[in-house]
């Protein structure tokens, strides 16, 4: 091809105090094309495009726009030099219009209302180039999150990019919306954009990129067309060996119930109804997966179920009714009624960042018995339970004395599934268990997962990832609006049938 | 920002941030036309020069150990406990209290009677402002700087209507009887043959005030209790998830904070003046933020920030003794160094960090 590429990234290296985030990398992405970028959490992805697109400095290397060799000491020169980025957090005023949104920080004078004409008109021509619609009187908080990107995506266009940075987009999509994006990005390909996309999701890149780069601790370990490639193959390039994408599991054999939850109704602190009586049941031995999209209600549910908020309802655990609203409804006492807790933010809820990684083994069991010594507590005790905890569930470094923050995603993840899984629960409730977490670890991850259910445990499973709730789960629940839609059993269904009862279409009319 | 190394972050910021204040203070002292180095000297050897100095600046360390550690406890639980002035001066009243009412054979009863009025005390005026965050959220750093002005009055209503003796001129009670008079520094050293200035206020709390020091680190690092109060303070939601109650530890940390503060009354108070007088906190509540601060919240940290302090303090009251530097000039050079050394300790890192923490070159 004799075109210059759209962008060109010559050795460009960064490091954090000792981390090396990104090692003399070199990338091409050619006009009018959609190039993904893939690689587990920390490998070096968003630096990259972070230094792309002016947030960070590269200690070296060279970046090219359009054949030009071109500084970008901040995101404004990303701007003018056509580089737009859609970031995974919206960065939108939620109490603005479209519209509104749209012009901040690219006001044309002192006066609004011309800049506003100007828009009015500008995104109506944009809207039918390249078929994204959306009311540019709508306020931002009213419209969907799928809405919501678009007016990212718009923005971008606004300010006259040629090239659209997208950072894992569809995080917080259904698949519907996911596709739809992907039908967008097609559009502005055809019409002449580049786009890179930045995803962990390998289904994403196969289905729409043309070109994939594939990065692996800070380095691009290969950049292949997405046609002459696999998933399987581009699996082993991100972790760096062979790794199992479906979980192994033989059929459950449930036996008797372990929790069964009647009529729960959650009010959340603004008087908002979360959960809107729903019941259900999970027996020992089986994976209930709760399927749905982000801000559903299942956050509540497991704040529930796990002692972290109030309800209304019934709820039983081996048969005993627990306290939803009295002096027995905290988390501590529901440790007691054998249940243990992955939560879906392990950064937030499930671990002390700043405390050693000994000290969060103890996390929430501190009052156990064997970490008592007199009136102090007996941290020897707990450093020796803990080193034997982080060795058996595989966390590197098997350090105990490092504090919870310098361990990766997956590592984090693995300290907290270590203090809940070897307390032995009869229910383990686990809100996303591999988000952010690289891919070698989600297989270890899922395996203890299945481990703890053959030992015949009763596990609730939330995910936002549908294909973790088709591999783990026994059977599939599907929440939408505090409600649920429906079950199915993951051999009986899909993606597409999930997806639309995801968006709130009941199992009937499927 | 990029991690400092401990050692930095505990020694060289402080230290760093203790020159530049020093520094700016001597430019001040230039340019009213005095001596910088004469002056520098004057207080260095005002404070530690003689055992009559160390007398003094042992005694005002005594004071900001006791509120520096109330600051630090509260701290490690995020709660700014802004209230040490008023708990101190609750913890007057109650040594005044135990002191002038009850006939106490031995001091050694009376200090420990009092030390548990004063803690009592302390505990009660902050209790009041913990409830109101714990269950209605009312923001303790506005409520506990208002009950700083309350326990200013109520300390006004008390001295001059109820214990101030017929007759007398001056809001104050009466002078304490002889059994509760503390022994001081001066008398234990030279009893056990040190020679050490006699007449200096420092006196028998400073022993207490090292216990507090130590019962502060058993608390916060080798507790059940003190476990939870630190993963309260790093994240709230965390603790929920574990089931630590918010209301339970919010209350019970700040009575501890409160009643250490209260506690330095047994040492201005009890020790030291041996009678409530009005307005005998002097301060020291708010220079307990300064220290807890430049301590790092950590009992080691306390008690040498403390010992600065107090050096500042007696080395400033030097300076005012001897020279004509004015009086407000002594307040400057203090002002400077708690801005240096706590509010703008983070400049003073970043600055550290630059010079620590060079961008390491990738090899080719």
């Amino acid at each position: 091809m004799t075109t210059a590429p759209a962008i060109e990234l010559i050795g460009i290296s960064k490091a954090f105090g000792p981390v090396q985030a990104n090692k003399d990398i070199s990338i091409r992405v050619m006009p009018g094309t959609i190039h993904g970028i893939i690689g587990e959490n920390g490998a070096g992805k968003s630096t990259l495009m972070s230094i792309l697109y002016g947030f960070y400095k590269a200690d070296k290397g060279d970046i090219f726009i359009a054949g030009e060799k071109t500084a970008v000491p901040d995101s404004q020169a990303a701007i003018a030099a056509g580089i737009g980025m859609v970031f995974q957090h919206f960065k939108l005023v939620e109490n603005f219009t479209v519209l509104e949104n749209v012009i901040l920080g690219a006001e044309d004078g002192a006066l609004l209302a011309p800049s506003l004409r100007k828009a009015r008109k500008d995104l109506a021509a944009l809207a039918a180039e390249y078929e994204l619609n959306v009311d540019p009187d709508a306020l931002i908080q009213d419209i969907g999150v799928g809405m919501q990107q678009r007016v990212e995506i718009l923005k971008a266009l606004y300010r006259h990019a040629d090239i659209l940075i997208l950072d894992e987009p569809t995080g917080v999509l259904t698949p519907a919306e996911a596709d739809q994006l992907f039908r967008i990005l097609q559009r502005l390909k055809e019409e002449g954009k580049t786009i890179i996309l930045i995803t962990h999701k390998l289904r994403e890149i196969m289905e729409a990129t043309d070109t994939v780069s594939v990065m692996r601790r800070g380095e691009m370990t290969a950049t292949v067309k997405t046609s002459e490639t696999s998933p399987q193959e581009l699996a082993e390039l991100m972790v760096g060996r062979k790794v199992l994408l479906r979980v192994d599991k033989t059929p459950a054999q449930p036996g008797a119930k372990v929790l069964e939850v009647e009529n729960l109704k959650v009010v959340d602190s603004k008087g908002v109804e979360r959960i809107k009586g729903i019941s259900f049941e999970v027996r020992a031995g089986e994976i209930l997966g709760i399927a749905g999209v982000a801000g559903n209600g299942q956050s509540e549910l497991l704040e529930v179920l796990g002692g972290m908020r109030r309800g209304a309802g019934t709820i039983r655990v081996n048969g005993q009714e627990i306290d939803l609203t009295g002096k027995l409804s905290d988390a501590r006492s529901r440790r007691k009624d054998g249940i243990a807790h992955v939560p879906e933010d392990r950064q937030r809820e499930g671990l002390i960042m700043d405390f050693k990684a000994w000290e969060n083994i103890a996390f929430g069991y501190d009052d156990d018995e064997a970490y008592q010594s007199g009136i102090l507590m007996d941290n020897a005790a707990i450093r020796a339970d803990a080193q034997g905890k982080i060795e058996r569930f595989d966390v590197r470094p098997a350090n105990s004395d490092l504090e919870a923050k310098s361990f990766s995603g997956g590592n984090q993840q693995k300290i907290v599934l270590a203090r809940e899984i070897e307390r032995d629960p009869d229910l383990l409730l686990v809100g996303q268990p591999t988000r952010g977490v690289d891919i070698g670890a989600i297989e270890f991850i899922h395996q203890q997962i299945v481990a703890l259910r053959d030992k015949g445990k009763a596990i609730l499973l939330v995910s936002v990832e549908l294909e973790e709730i088709l591999s783990l789960s026994d059977r599939v629940a599907v929440i939408f609006d505090g409600q649920l839609m429906g079950e199915r059993l993951p051999a009986d269904t899909d993606e597409k049938e999930l997806g639309l009862m995801m968006a709130g279409m009941t199992g009937e009319e499927t | 920002m990029e991690q400092l190394p401990k050692w930095a972050d505990l020694v060289v910021v402080p230290l760093v941030g203790l020159i530049l204040a020093f520094v700016l203070s001597m430019l001040m002292v230039l340019a009213t036309g005095h001596d910088p180095m004469e002056a520098l000297s004057l207080m260095v050897s005002g404070a530690l020069g003689s055992s009559y100095g160390w007398g003094y600046t042992l005694y005002y360390a005594t004071n900001f150990i006791f509120t520096g550690l109330a600051v630090a406890v509260a701290f490690h639980a995020s709660l700014f406990n802004i209230g040490g002035e008023g708990q101190a001066a609750l913890g007057g009243l109650g040594v005044a209290l135990v002191s002038l009412f009850i006939p106490w054979p031995h001091w050694s009863i009376a200090l420990l009677a009092a030390s548990v009025s004063a803690g009592l005390f302390g505990a009660f005026w902050a209790f009041i402002p913990a409830y109101l965050q714990a269950k209605r959220g009312s923001h303790i750093v506005i409520t506990t700087i208002m009950f700083n002005f309350i326990a200013a009055s109520l300390l006004n209503y008390v001295l001059v209507n109820q214990l101030r003796p017929k007759g007398a001129m001056d809001p104050a009670t009466a002078k304490f009887p002889a059994p509760t008079h503390l022994p001081s520094l001066g008398e234990i050293l030279n009893g056990v043959g040190i020679p050490f200035a006699k007449g200096t206020p420092a006196n028998v709390t400073l022993l207490v005030a090292l216990l507090a020091c130590v019962f502060v680190y058993i608390l916060i690092w080798r507790t059940r209790f003190g476990y939870q109060l630190r993963a309260f303070g790093k994240s709230q939601p965390a603790a929920v998830y574990a089931g630590i109650n918010p209301v339970k530890i919010t209350v019970i940390t700040m009575m501890i904070s409160g009643a250490l503060a209260g506690l330095m009354a047994i040492n201005n108070v009890m020790g030291e003046a041996e009678r409530l007088i009005l307005g005998s906190v002097e301060g020291a509540g708010f220079i307990g933020i300064a220290v807890a601060l430049m301590g790092r919240s950590h009992p080691i940290g306390i008690l040498f920030s403390a010992l600065l302090f107090g050096a500042l303090y007696q080395g400033g009251a030097e300076l005012g003794l001897w020279t004509s530097i004015p009086r407000e000039l002594v307040i400057v050079i203090q002002a400077l160094v708690i801005l240096f050394t706590g509010a703008l300790d983070n400049m003073v890192r970043s600055l550290v960090a630059k010079v620590l923490i060079r961008p390491k070159r990738v090899e080719a």
